[in-house]
């Protein structure tokens, strides 16, 4: 297949639209808006619709219009923007209505800037917005998983009825690679049970409100188990250089992508990396991090935050092993020798676990 | 026709479902307190949709408020909004299902107050939907607090001793506001005050819908509406407080009514109000004139409009859009001594990005695997610009270059900022033409390249970074030359720039033949012109930096 030189922000709207989206609705923030400027020119000429909303409170309401319509609708934004969404991404979640938002990650708080980070973790993982809920995090580390992701979203939102997140960074969406596009088109359903402005969808109802405590109490059971469902049934993370691995790198997105070069140099140097790089953030991979916590020695988690998903980390290796925080923050993205040097300094204080 | 109606008049309306289960099963009366508005607006709506036979197509937004159970009580498609969403929510139903009839239905703190933003938005867009606005100047479901339309002097829980401009500010004139777009068709402010008022509201309830139906666009119906609880009043002095205080400061009237407005085209720039229809000016349709009926002002011819929704294309169009089913490159068959981590680095406007974006181009026509990222954020805000490429066999970790084993350096600035990170026995290849110095360490290949007075004899200096990467594809052997020559007119839009692209490309061929000779034809990575060599640009006349030929200085 041809390979086509896309940059992340573009090969989500290409994904998308080859996954069968059929409305964007979007805000300009940088280091984004090339979702929204792709899908500006392409949405279109597809014969699909975009709109350029006047804020991210309504371009999430939009999607919420959208998608209890039965379109397939997509937003991209970073953490700002985000910020502004949470209210929307609760609605949306309370009356599971499929739906597909990008976030390209950059450097908080506040106003920040427009570098990498990876500091919505907690925000887009642990259920943006009010009440208990979360939606399908993806963490593409490359251009061609935006592609990918996207395409795969709205099938996955629709499966479980839920908001599918694609958590990205900045350099994922500027970096530019070669993508392979899928090569067929995927159709929207027919949903029974959307507003569909016919005789069909006349006696359909969407609402989150609910006037006994009986009812919103089963509502969020159901939710619940729903998202214990998505743990059994669609987590999924990619090993590198496990099999034989002594010190085990946890890292996703672009921090995935320095600890594969990192790890390679560790290993030219003899010491035995590996990588479990998660590729669902919700549902998380922590079985398999279990497993491997009785295999390694230390397990190094690398993120551009405080240190969010190391929690998850910790949670699922409960002790087992030591884990330890790689950190930067503030838009620093580390070269790949402070991540060996950060590692080597680490195994000269103490080997970690013995076996 | 008419009469007939009105002799059945006592008769539930159709749309209303038979009893009311928000109040229990079987219940026959609504959760509305007595003397309350929303129960007459609901079946004014409920008639209508009847009449106009629309139950099957009609989509309801309701929003945060004492409607939020409207849904109880309309038999049509409902949905229930986020406070203040609605008209976004209406908007997007809207440009889904182009046949559906969207009533997005406010109270004052949701359209007013904390959906101002959604409503003015989607009233300019002219989205083709119906805003019924039930204006009762108090919030009614959270217990009696003063809303946007809260008149002067009036007292609410959180206005105790009455409303002041000093703290509060005015009321806000919605309608009015309203009237100052170009978009919309029908705006109207009606009252619940007297049975003959309320026939009044019932005739606008109605053209707004029909109107709709004949797709002409943004419609507002503005309803004064009583709300004796919080207002702490009897039904009856609420009626008269209605008319007495609430009409005098939001007088009814049609405030713009344009019945022979072209249908709105979905989601398209020409729509209804858009500078078609009104002229030239970009004012206003109809004139804010507050309270008094507009004219029905003379809607011009509308500009022919392309609908986004009109052109259906079918899964083959759109693989071939996006190129989903376009063949590849032949590939080459190069094989790289090493990995190569290149940093183009110059001044923006020397096409350092895209000379980057070239460079990945070819790599993937080599059959090669590549990165390119740009330089980011306020180095790039400085003036400079940067972009890191990687080249391998093997799948590439970090994107970033921060320890390059090829450097183009375009100007001074970036190879002081980069030369010493690049790697011993890497290359440096120095536009000589920009760059007045030459390159410090001795551990590495320099090469100096005159590239911008190359380009400027070309006439036209932007191809200088197309002649550096000439150079370095032949001295690294990373890209071939015929890989460069077939990529060029894939990677340019404008085709009028292929030809000189091409030619700096012989230019780049020729300079490394005359000076490398004696290295050409090796197969990679030739050892020439260390530190210390022959630099050029050392003695060029030419300006070192800050040329006035480089479009960024």
């Amino acid at each position: 297949m041809a390979q086509h030189l896309l940059k992340g922000n573009e090969a989500v709207i290409y994904g998308a639209l080859l996954g069968g989206a059929t409305h964007y609705f979007g805000y300009p923030i940088t280091p984004a808006s090339e979702i929204a400027h792709a899908a500006a020119d392409l949405f279109p000429r597809c014969g699909r619709q975009f709109l350029q909303a006047e804020c991210e409170v309504s371009s999430i309401s939009m999607l919420y219009g959208a998608a209890a319509a039965g379109a397939r609708a997509i937003t991209g934004s970073s953490g700002p923007g985000l910020s502004l969404m949470a209210e929307g991404l609760s609605y949306l979640a309370a009356c599971e209505l499929p739906s597909v938002v990008v976030d390209v990650q950059r450097a908080g708080p506040g106003l920040g800037y427009i570098w990498p980070e990876q500091a919505d973790y907690n925000f887009i993982v642990h259920g943006a917005g009010h009440g208990s809920q979360s939606g399908v995090v993806l963490a593409p580390n490359s251009a061609q998983e935006m592609c990918d992701c996207a395409y795969r979203a709205f099938a996955l939102a629709e499966r479980y009825r839920c908001t599918v997140f694609i958590l990205a960074d900045a350099y994922i969406g500027q970096i530019m690679e070669p993508v392979e596009l899928p090569v067929t088109l995927q159709a929207n359903p027919v949903k029974e049970w959307a507003l569909s402005g016919d005789a069909a969808g006349r006696g359909n109802l969407i609402t989150s409100i609910f006037m006994k405590v009986e009812e919103l109490e089963e509502r969020n059971r159901l939710l619940q188990e729903k998202y214990q469902r998505m743990a059994e049934e669609i987590v999924d993370f990619e090993e590198v250089e496990t099999a034989d691995a002594d010190y085990l790198f946890v890292a996703y997105g672009i921090s995935s992508r320095l600890c594969h070069s990192a790890l390679h140099e560790l290993r030219r140097k003899g010491i035995r990396a590996g990588m479990l790089r998660p590729k669902t953030l919700f549902p998380f991979p922590g079985k398999r991090l279990q497993e491997l916590a009785g295999q390694v020695a230390k397990i190094a988690v690398v993120e551009l935050s405080s240190g969010q998903m190391v929690r998850d980390v910790r949670l699922a290796v409960a002790g087992r092993v030591p884990v330890e925080l790689y950190n930067w923050m503030g838009g620093r993205v580390p070269s790949t020798t402070e991540i060996v040097q950060r590692l080597e300094d680490s195994l000269a204080a103490g080997p970690g676990r013995s076996r | 026709m008419q009469s007939m109606k009105h002799s059945i008049k006592h008769q539930k309306a159709g749309s209303l479902y038979a009893t009311f289960e928000r109040k229990g099963p079987g219940a026959k009366s609504s959760h509305y307190c007595p003397g309350c508005g929303h129960g007459t607006v609901h079946n004014l709506i409920a008639e209508a949709i009847d009449d106009l036979g629309i139950q099957d197509r009609v989509v309801f937004c309701s929003p945060v408020g004492c409607s939020v159970f409207a849904y109880y009580y309309l038999d049509v498609g409902n949905i229930q909004c986020a406070h203040g969403r609605a008209p976004a929510v209406a908007s997007a139903i809207r440009r889904t299902h182009e046949e559906a009839i969207v009533i997005s239905y406010q109270g004052d703190g949701d359209l007013a107050g904390i959906g101002l933003s959604q409503i003015l938005h989607a009233a300019n867009r002219g989205e083709n939907i119906t805003v019924l606005f039930i204006n009762n100047a108090i919030y009614g479901m959270t217990g009696g607090q003063m809303a946007p339309t809260t008149i002067l002097a009036q007292k609410t829980i959180t206005t105790p001793a009455g409303r002041t401009a000093a703290n509060e500010g005015f009321p806000l004139h919605m309608a009015e506001l309203i009237n100052t777009l170009q978009a919309p068709v029908f705006i109207e402010r009606v009252s619940l005050g007297t049975a003959a008022k309320v026939m009044r509201a019932r005739a606008a309830i109605r053209k707004a819908l029909r109107y709709q139906t004949k797709k002409k666009g943004f419609s507002f119906v503005e309803i004064l509406s009583p709300c004796p609880v919080n207002w702490k009043m009897t039904p009856v002095e609420a009626r008269r407080w209605l008319e007495n205080s609430l009409e005098p400061v939001f007088p009814p009237g049609n405030l713009r009514d344009l019945p022979n407005a072209a249908p709105a085209a979905l989601g398209a720039p020409g729509a209804p109000g858009a500078t078609g229809v009104s002229g030239a000016t970009g004012a206003p349709r109809v004139p804010g004139v507050s309270g008094a009926p507009g004219e029905p002002a003379t809607p011009g011819a509308a500009e022919p409009v392309i609908s986004q929704k009109a052109a259906t294309k079918s899964e083959r169009d759109i693989l071939e859009i996006l190129g989903a089913n376009s063949e590849p490159l032949p590939t080459g068959t190069v094989s790289l001594a090493e990995e190569q981590n290149v940093k183009i680095a110059g001044f923006g406007g020397q096409g350092v990005l895209s000379t980057g974006i070239l460079l990945a181009n070819c790599a993937i026509a080599e059959g090669l695997r590549t990165t390119w990222l740009p330089s980011y954020g306020a180095e790039m805000r400085g003036g400079t610009a940067n972009a890191s490429v990687n080249i391998s066999h093997e799948a590439i970790g970090a994107p970033i270059v921060s320890q390059p084993n090829v450097l183009l350096a375009l100007n001074l600035p970036s190879l002081d900022a980069f030369e010493e990170t690049v790697r011993p026995g890497g290359h440096i290849l120095v536009n000589s033409s920009l760059v007045p110095r030459q390159v410090r360490r001795g551990d590495l290949h320099a090469w100096y390249i005159p590239a911008t007075d190359m380009a400027n004899a070309l006439g036209t200096v932007q191809i200088a970074s197309v002649i550096m990467v000439t150079v370095y594809a032949l001295i690294s052997g990373a890209i071939t030359i015929d890989t460069l020559r077939r990529v060029i007119p894939l990677s340019i839009k404008r085709k009028s720039l292929v030809d000189i692209n091409l030619r700096a490309i012989d230019a780049g061929v020729a300079w490394h033949r005359q000076e490398c000779c004696q290295d050409f034809g090796r197969p990679r990575l030739p050892h020439v012109s260390v530190a210390g060599g022959t630099a050029p640009g050392a003695t060029s006349e030419e300006p070192p930096v800050a040329s006035s030929q480089d479009p960024s200085a």
